[in-house]
């Protein structure tokens, strides 16, 4: 009988920060204690709060330790497990109040969310489907198979649940129309290629809840009658994949997949198929494409999978934490789920925080949240308590929400009228000190280089868009790039085959719409207001602060710093290349930009 | 049938038509590079792009099917914004040698460049930068000049059937190329020439015409292929009194534009010295030339002299299969069963 269970995070951030060498000393520990027996292991799925994992929580008690490691192995098991003194050092600081907090309900990363398909991340042992069951796992799924396939549509349909891979298709629209395509052969697909850069909501999700994934694809499957899936999910997901696989096994075993599920007479097969890592495999069509182990491009639409998908058959295409939503419907109702969120966008959305916050990681919150909340109560602010400056929402494919519209409520339609998308719900938080011509730029490299080259205002477009940007930043920016940067934008959005190029111009209309001063500032008068842009720096010499060590004078390559020993030095601005030679080697910080 | 309105025209099609289709039928020109109604629709080069109302983005007409009660324009100001545009990006990546080069008057993109007024790019940065493959001795392959559309490969792949070239890297890197990136003669390449004859623009050029004429210098002369028997219909590009030039005739029942090696390339003996115009009759050890009825008279006198088995005949691929039956026939009412035909040896 154990009296404790103890759940480490294992997901993947967690394990780079070492969880897996926190398991093997704390088995190691308990076997000193002579403990295996009381206390019970368990390897859990994404907690979200990445910034301070590795995380370790223990039950009944609810204590939860953070950034732990295995050289505090040893003292945890003494103090707590065996004299039961609670290791205050390892509890969460709040870092407003500077008190420690025992319980994660009392951490503000944690109450301002609403968990429901992070409802079993970091809860339940991914790997054991019995824990998934316990926790209501497959009752949806029951319930469905014991529906007729119009009522499940129709349930999915006033849920108001809308796709979460991006572009926010009514999901049970498509449903509706795959179910109404005749034919003898239909296919459920879940698309895992989650692929813009800092997402990983539903890597978390297979990683730590991927039964809600099957049971979502089996309710798809009876809702538009179909008895295969492909989950195609990126071959970077190798611990995805594994849980994926035995998952599925399960599943097997129980007669939860297979043939005659529950003795419904309805066949249910799950196929994985990985993929070999092109962004524009997130795109349905070439996703399709890809499965069919085609080259991974797009196809024209329509027709729609839902007509003419995968091997020509009717195809149904979700993203995994849409499915993942699947099942809480049909188990507590669609009102229920409706009744959450806002009037255009219902139920919750996962957000990956990254850049520089200080809370990184997955949070989830209900749909309408101001993005100040997320920022500030959730994320708890921006790092180094430096000023607040955008937010890049909906990775490359998305645009930057500006401080003035901090307040603005976050769901589909509120984003898209201001130039950014859903998208996958990456967030990448900008400071002050982030150029957005850079960062343009940055989502523009990105783009370019995924971009498939079939048709061509992406493959020509996308080229000449960061040709631009990048002059821009060295410094060779001219005034006619601006309109034509516009123009160009417009017309690859208006004239790409695919969501990708569809997409690709939209950093570069927000950083437009939202921070032209800063375009202006580095044509113009060749300077980058975020003091980001190398080649439009000017260095001097704070001579306070110079201590004459000649360090900078033989560091730089153009013999542009002229000085005695002793005597403040001095850069000539003429001869200086801002290679930034003098201000890495100076250790008195006397060298300044401007 | 659907019925939709282009440009405020009403037009009924069939409900499997597409926007393209229907514009034809009213006779409205779209643009197109990578439309061949022949091959896979794939929308690629987003030339014919029309304004669709209530679409959120501009459509490919070229595989867009139609709806009832569509409302298209096809040349509102948007539309024309995107192509301009679409011009300005790829000759920002194509040599604009249009002086010495062969499509010259017959190149899609001069003339849609033409047509909406793009006479240089904004845009001057990276251009494709290949080597030329000219070590076949049929035609050269300058991919600099490719707009990637695609109608080579999916000609080879769908029509052909040889599939001896594929697109290799993507976005700006992509390219057109065989197997390896190597020469087309280390492929499964046969020559067929029907790349050359669906490239748009300059990228495929046949080394045979190469500066012997400007398009609208040419007669085109139909005709049937003599090679074989198969009797693919070509037309001939003639200057003066000079064949400079083939391609498939598309209106051909036989083969409706498709052609091989030999007839698209193989017509240099047409103006060979040592070209046969007349019959040559052996006098005194010598080849001789004479008219038609002396060869012939010659001949029937031969089949009398011999008998039966003495008499053999060869006949020649070039001709139909209708006159070699009419030859064996001829064969063996002489008396002889000793036939055959060049295509065994």
């Amino acid at each position: 009988m154990y009296e404790k269970h103890i759940l480490i995070c294992a997901g993947t951030g967690c394990i780079s920060s070492g969880a897996l060498d926190v398991e093997e000393a704390l088995i190691e520990e308990l076997k000193k204690h002579n403990l295996q027996d009381k206390v019970r292991i368990i390897m859990s799925g994404c907690h979200g709060f990445c910034e301070k994992g590795p995380l370790f929580i223990v039950y009944p008690e609810d204590i939860f330790y953070c950034e732990v490691t295995a050289e505090d192995m040893p003292e945890l098991v003494e103090e707590y497990l065996v004299k039961g003194n609670i290791v205050e050092r390892l509890l969460y600081k709040d870092p407003t109040t500077d008190k420690r907090v025992i319980s994660h309900e009392e951490i503000p990363f944690y109450s301002k969310q609403m968990r429901l398909v992070l409802r079993n991340c970091g809860v339940i042992d991914p790997e054991n489907i019995d824990e998934y069951i316990i926790r209501g796992g497959y009752s949806g799924m029951k319930k469905a198979l014991e529906m007729e396939p119009i009522e499940v549509v129709n349930a999915v349909k006033s849920s108001g649940l809308r796709g979460r891979g991006g572009a926010g298709f009514p999901t049970g629209m498509k449903w509706e129309f795959a179910y109404r395509s005749q034919n003898d052969k239909k296919y459920m697909v879940c698309n895992a290629d989650e692929g813009d850069p800092g997402a990983f909501m539903d890597r978390s999700v297979l990683e730590g809840d991927p039964h809600a994934v099957l049971e979502g694809l089996v309710i798809g499957g009876r809702a538009i009658g179909s008895d295969e899936a492909y989950i195609y999910v990126r071959a970077e997901y190798p611990l995805a994949i594994k849980r994926l696989r035995t998952a599925i096994a399960q599943a097997e075993e129980y007669g939860l997949l297979g043939k005659n599920i529950f003795n419904s007479g309805i066949d249910f097969k799950i196929n994985i198929k990985e993929g070999a890592g092109a962004f524009v495999c997130g795109e349905e069509t070439a996703l399709l494409a890809s499965i069919e182990g085609e080259r991974g491009l797009p196809r024209p639409r329509p027709p729609f999978p839902a007509v003419k998908g995968l091997w020509g058959k009717p195809t149904c295409i979700n993203n995994v934490e849409t499915l993942a939503n699947v099942p809480l419907i049909l188990r507590k109702g669609a009102d229920w789920y409706s009744s959450i969120g806002t009037e255009g966008s219902k139920g919750t959305k996962i957000f990956a925080l990254t850049g520089k916050i200080n809370n990184t990681g997955l949070c989830e919150v209900p749909m309408g949240i101001s993005l100040r909340e997320i920022v500030y109560d959730i994320g708890g602010g921006i790092r180094n308590g430096k000023k607040y400056k955008a937010v890049q929402i909906g990775g490359p494919s998305g645009g930057c929400i500006p401080e003035e519209l901090l307040d603005l409520p976050i769901d589909f339609d509120s984003l898209t009228a201001k130039g950014a998308m859903m998208g996958s719900g990456g967030m990448v938080v900008m400071d002050e000190e982030t150029c957005m011509v850079d960062l343009a730029r940055y989502f523009l490299s990105f783009t370019q280089n995924e971009s498939c080259g079939k048709c061509t205002p992406c493959r020509e477009g996308t080229k000449r868009m960061l040709e631009i940007l990048l002059r821009i930043t060295q410094g060779k920016g001219e005034p006619e790039d601006i309109p034509r940067l516009e123009k160009l934008a417009v017309s690859v959005k208006d004239s790409s085959l695919c969501g990708l190029g569809q997409t690709a111009p939209n950093p570069v209309l927000t950083t437009l719409r939202y921070f032209r001063d800063e375009y202006e500032a580095h044509i113009f008068d060749r300077r980058c207001p975020a003091g980001q842009c190398k080649d439009l720096l000017t260095y001097y010499i704070d001579a306070e602060l110079c201590i004459g060590c000649r360090a900078c004078i033989k560091a730089c390559p153009a013999e542009a710093i002229t000085g005695e020993k002793k005597e403040p030095h001095v850069i000539d601005e003429a001869k200086c290349i801002s290679c930034g030679a003098c201000f890495d080697k100076c250790k008195k910080d006397a060298v300044k930009t401007k | 049938m659907v019925s939709l309105t282009i440009n405020g025209q009403s037009v009924e099609v069939e409900p499997e038509a597409t926007i393209l289709q229907a514009a034809e039928k009213l006779g409205i020109f779209i643009p197109t590079f990578c439309y061949d109604p022949e091959l896979t629709l794939v929308g690629a080069c987003r030339m014919c792009v029309v304004e669709v109302e209530k679409a959120r983005a501009l459509m490919a007409s070229c595989c867009t099917p139609v709806m009832d009660g569509m409302v298209v324009h096809t040349e509102s100001e948007r539309v024309i914004a995107a192509r301009k545009e679409n011009l300005n990006l790829l000759i920002a990546n194509h040599p604009l040698d249009c002086l010495t080069c062969e499509k010259t008057g017959a190149c899609r993109l001069q003339d849609y460049c033409y047509q909406y007024g793009i006479s240089e790019s904004d845009y001057h940065g990276d251009k494709k930068d290949y080597e030329l493959d000219d070590t076949n001795p049929f035609f050269i392959r300058n991919m600099n000049k490719c707009i990637l559309c695609g109608l080579c490969v999916r000609t080879c792949h769908e029509i052909n059937g040889a599939g001896a070239v594929e697109f290799m890297n993507r976005g700006f890197d992509s390219k057109v190329t065989a197997a390896f990136d190597d020469p087309l003669e280390n492929s499964s390449c046969v020559f067929c020439g029907m790349c050359v004859d669906a490239c748009p623009v300059g990228a495929l050029t046949p080394k045979h015409g190469i500066g012997k004429g400007r398009p609208w210098e040419l007669k085109r002369v139909k005709t049937v292929c003599p090679y074989c028997g198969t009797g693919c219909g070509l037309e001939l590009y003639v200057k003066g009194n000079t064949v400079v030039g083939a391609k498939g005739d598309v209106t051909s029942p036989a083969s409706r534009g498709q052609t091989c090696v030999k007839g698209r390339f193989g017509f240099d003996f047409l103006q060979s010295p040592e070209r046969l115009k007349s019959p040559l009759i052996r006098k005194n050890g010598e080849l001789v030339e004479s008219s038609w009825d002396e060869a012939l008279d010659l001949i029937a006198k031969k089949f009398k002299e011999v008998k039966g088995t003495e008499l053999a005949g060869l006949a020649s691929a070039r001709v139909t299969n209708e006159e070699n039956y009419l030859f064996q026939k001829l064969l063996r009412s002489l008396g002889s069963n000793n036939v055959d035909h060049c295509a065994r040896l």
